[in-house]
């Protein structure tokens, strides 16, 4: 088995292939030292010890129409950790992963303000090409969506649109590995996807995702259909996977991001039924001696 | 301990009191029986209908044989056929096939894929569903003035405009309607959550629409497609406006430019034609050619089943 670096390793790749944004990034870093915490009055960013910072979220509100989902966010996301987002349902949870790498802009009437730094590279700026964002900042979603085609054309499908020009038996296999299934699934990558249980379903999309090198997971309840089982599994692969992958997972299950993060952002809502953030810390520190009593109202059953 | 045998005993007694006996329900009975009439009210009309068809019609084909199929129009009965009536009907559909599929699909997959959704699309979409329940006659007198009249120049100079050409046109605009909305839905019945799964990797929208959206809702409309497909087979009305051809045709050695800018007859105008004369040899005609359409319309939209059960599609 090849490393990833033997590949294509995604990040110093994308920053190799785009120079242009690596200089931003380090410029971004500098400021975003500069940048004080906890621009809106809710918000209390995590500060982030030795440096690289993926996002970096300015105040951002995610509207629907005139409806305010998420309202003004400032936090920021490590690289290579596994950063989880908590809080009860509705809260806006979801709309704020998907503002990271612009799904939201396939609904109509979604709109942001504020600003979601990528490497230090605004993602709602003029003549970012969106397409672009979503091969760097792949997605996981809650149900799992094979295509209903076979497991090897569901992996190939994002090589293929990007262009890919290698042996994409080869690509597919180390993406298979590196999603746990390849065991699994070797002998039979011509049947459909869909045939498989949901675990696998939900590996298969994770394959999916990793199998256009990108930068940044976004796992949107990854877990929620499946049984405790392959939910153990899919936590494993995602401690395999932060080694290469900046991991951004939104779950309701507050065990399975005191099991399986790094950093918990824990948002609730307020009477405009607006998501904000309540509190970001170190896992471990959220779930044992939070800072807010919303925080601990939460982990601890009260609410929610 | 306590018996609990002795116990559950006595408790089974009493249950099997409480849940024993036979409610009378009325109400529920007599609203079954309405129910059961209405169905059987509708197979009655029907099985008359097809009865008497058959009954009228299946005498021809016993005297006739394939004749009756593939004779020319003719005032003799007893030489009269539909195959002048299903060339027509064929060459009508294939021109139909041609124009109001790739327009209907097209304007289907723009209005479901790409246009947003804003209240002029609403608009549209909901006079789109109005159109389809528009009357046929109403599409004959568009087809009328429009080809048969303001494009005779190109629909047929000789034959008055009363061409296959202007025939299929406004057959295919009746369909049109029908062709959207059931390739909306099938489109729609692709889930999202696919659409998702493709932008998620960094495919384009026409790279998702083209990859998934389009090949899984496939079946769906090609379902769709037949079934507006087999409408327009039976329509009688529209054609009778726009003049499909009742009595003698020469349809000769002609080229093709010739055929689609000449006269035409189709099966439903032939049966249409020969009910109204007053000859009893003519009625019987008119069910054997009945008979011909249905059992056509029952092949094509048992087609569509069979396509729609083998590829269907579970989510």
């Amino acid at each position: 088995m090849r490393t990833k670096e033997e590949i294509a390793p995604s990040g110093e790749t994308l920053v190799h292939e785009a120079p242009r944004i690596r200089l931003m990034t380090d410029q971004a870093v500098d400021e975003a030292e500069q940048f004080a915490p906890g621009a809106s009055e809710q918000s209390v960013a995590m500060p982030i010890e030795d440096g690289k910072v993926v996002f970096e979220l300015q105040s951002l509100s995610c509207y629907y129409g005139s409806f305010r989902a998420v309202k003004e966010i400032s936090l920021r996301v490590p690289h290579n950790q596994i950063t989880a987002v908590i809080g009860p349902s509705g809260c806006g949870k979801s709309t704020l992963l998907r503002s990271f790498n612009r799904m939201n802009d396939l609904i109509d009437g979604a709109r942001i303000t504020g600003q979601i730094l990528y490497h230090g590279v605004d993602l709602y700026a003029d003549g970012v090409d969106p397409v672009e964002v979503r091969r760097r900042i792949g997605m996981v979603f809650q149900k799992p969506n094979p295509f209903p085609k076979s497991i090897y054309d569901n992996v190939a499908f994002g090589p293929r649109v990007a262009g890919f020009r290698g042996r994409m038996g080869e690509l597919v296999e180390e993406s298979l590995r590196r999603a746990a299934l390849w065991d699994e699934v070797k002998d039979k990558l011509k049947s459909p996807g869909t045939e498989l249980s949901g675990g696998q379903q939900q590996r298969l999309c994770i394959a999916r995702a990793i199998a256009v090198e990108p930068d940044v997971i976004l796992m949107d309840e990854p877990c929620s259909s499946l049984d405790p089982i392959a939910t153990l599994k899919i936590e494993e692969l995602m401690h395999e996977l932060k080694q290469n992958y900046t991991i951004v997972i939104v779950t309701h299950n507050m065990q399975q991001a005191a099991r399986a993060s790094d950093l918990t952002a824990f948002l609730t809502m307020g009477p405009d039924r607006a998501g904000y953030l309540v509190e970001m810390a170190p896992t471990q520190k959220l779930f044992t001696s939070p800072d807010n009593r919303l925080t601990e109202d939460y982990i601890t059953g009260r609410f929610g | 301990m306590t018996d609990i045998t002795a116990t559950s005993n006595v408790s089974a007694e009493i249950v099997r009191a409480r849940i024993s006996g036979r409610r009378m329900d009325i109400g529920g009975r007599i609203f079954e029986g309405l129910l059961l009439l209405a169905l059987a009210l509708s197979l009655a009309v029907l099985l008359t209908l097809l009865v008497d068809v058959v009954s009228r019609g299946i005498g021809v084909y016993a005297e006739r044989g394939i004749d009756v199929i593939t004779a020319p129009l003719s005032s003799d009965p007893a030489k009269a056929g539909i195959g002048q009536g299903l060339f027509g009907s064929i060459a009508l559909m294939l021109i139909v096939a041609a124009t109001a599929f790739p327009i209907g699909i097209g304007a289907a997959i723009y209005l479901e894929e790409y246009a947003r959704d804003t209240t002029f699309t609403r608009f549209v979409t909901a006079n789109i569903r109005n159109l389809a329940g528009v009357p046929s006659i109403v599409y004959g007198l568009l087809g009328l003035a429009v080809f048969v009249v303001a494009l005779r120049a190109i629909t047929g100079p000789e034959s008055q405009g009363r061409s296959i050409l202007a025939g299929g046109l406004t057959l295919a605009i009746l369909v049109l309607p029908i062709v959207i909305i059931t390739t909306s839905e099938a489109l729609r019945a692709v889930p999202s959550g696919i659409r998702e799964a493709a932008y998620g990797v960094g495919a384009t929208r026409w790279q998702t629409v083209r990859s998934h959206v389009i090949p899984y809702a496939a079946p769906g409309i090609l379902t769709g497609t037949i079934l507006s497909m087999a409408r327009a087979f039976g329509e009688t009305a529209p054609l009778i406006m726009v003049g499909g051809a009742v009595s003698f045709l020469n349809t000769g050695d002609r080229g093709l430019v010739e055929t689609l800018q000449g006269k035409y007859t189709t099966v439903p105008t032939s049966i249409f034609q020969w009910v109204q004369e007053p000859r009893r040899e003519f009625i019987e005609l008119s069910a054997a050619g009945i008979i011909a359409l249905l059992v056509t319309i029952l092949l094509v939209n048992g087609l569509a089943i069979i396509l729609r059960n083998r590829y269907a599609r579970k989510w």
